[in-house]
């Protein structure tokens, strides 16, 4: 599991790498809240392009996140997510709730 | 059922254990010749199952999950996952979409909706204090050669 976070034209993208369960979401967490806090960006975009596995643990991570950027007044998108991710992430319903692309 | 092929294979109730599930099935499942998508449901499923069972049977105590995998004839695979862990209270109302007990880890409550939505059939056995059996099965499609 891996977390790359830069900032584009006033967003901040975070290239996340490896696979999305229980017990990566934890790190995370703690990784992206910790810069979303500090840097408190207007916009966030989990790039999934290299998540090769997610459970519904990635769906409390997103939906945790889009949380603590909207207290923080920012918005969140998820991007790239390859076909198998889009199928959890559609049963769970989050795209009313969240940016996905 | 005529079973062609069985793993079985028992872990302690560590979150890192969670791949290691996915990855048993995977490598047993390789024989079947599975399509990617047939393989990533099947493994998502584990992965719920599995995460369950570590962060609610086993949640004030520690314990074994075991995993069994058949494959069955008619290219059926057969997946049953047992913790003798607190057991659930009320089966009904914790397969409920978005229902859960531990918001505060940001558990989603879909674990169970991803587990039906990715197999043909799923059946939840508990027993309050005495633990949890998830039984799962999913029909391969034909190969055509």
């Amino acid at each position: 599991m891996n977390i790359d976070i830069k900032s584009e034209n006033g967003s901040a993208i975070a290239k996340l790498s490896g696979e999305i369960d229980h017990h990566n979401a934890k790190e995370l967490r703690n990784q992206l809240d910790k810069f979303i806090i500090s840097a408190q960006p207007p916009e966030l975009v989990m790039d999934f392009k290299n998540i090769t596995f997610m459970d519904s643990s990635g769906i409390g991570l997103i939906m945790g996140r889009s949380k603590l950027m909207k207290e923080c007044g920012g918005k969140l998108e998820v991007r790239n997510s390859q076909p198998y991710i889009k199928r959890v992430l559609k049963l769970s319903g989050i795209e009313r709730i969240v940016k996905i692309t | 059922m005529e079973v062609i092929n069985e793993i079985k294979f028992t872990m302690p109730s560590l979150s890192v254990n969670e791949s290691a599930a996915r990855a048993v099935v995977s490598s047993f499942l390789i024989q079947a010749d599975p399509t990617v998508e047939e393989l990533s449901d099947i493994r998502t499923a584990v992965s719920e199952a599995v995460t369950n069972a570590v962060v609610h049977a086993y949640r004030n105590a520690k314990g074994n999950i075991e995993l069994v995998v058949k494959l069955l004839a008619g290219r059926e695979v057969y997946i049953r996952i047992k913790d003798k862990g607190c057991g659930i209270e009320d089966v009904e109302q914790a397969m409920q979409p978005l229902f859960t007990t531990a918001p505060e880890e940001e558990r989603s409550g879909l674990g169970f909706s991803v587990m039906s939505s990715f197999m043909d059939k799923l059946s939840v056995k508990s027993s309050s204090g005495k633990g949890t059996t998830v039984t799962m099965r999913k029909r391969l499609a034909k190969h055509e050669n």
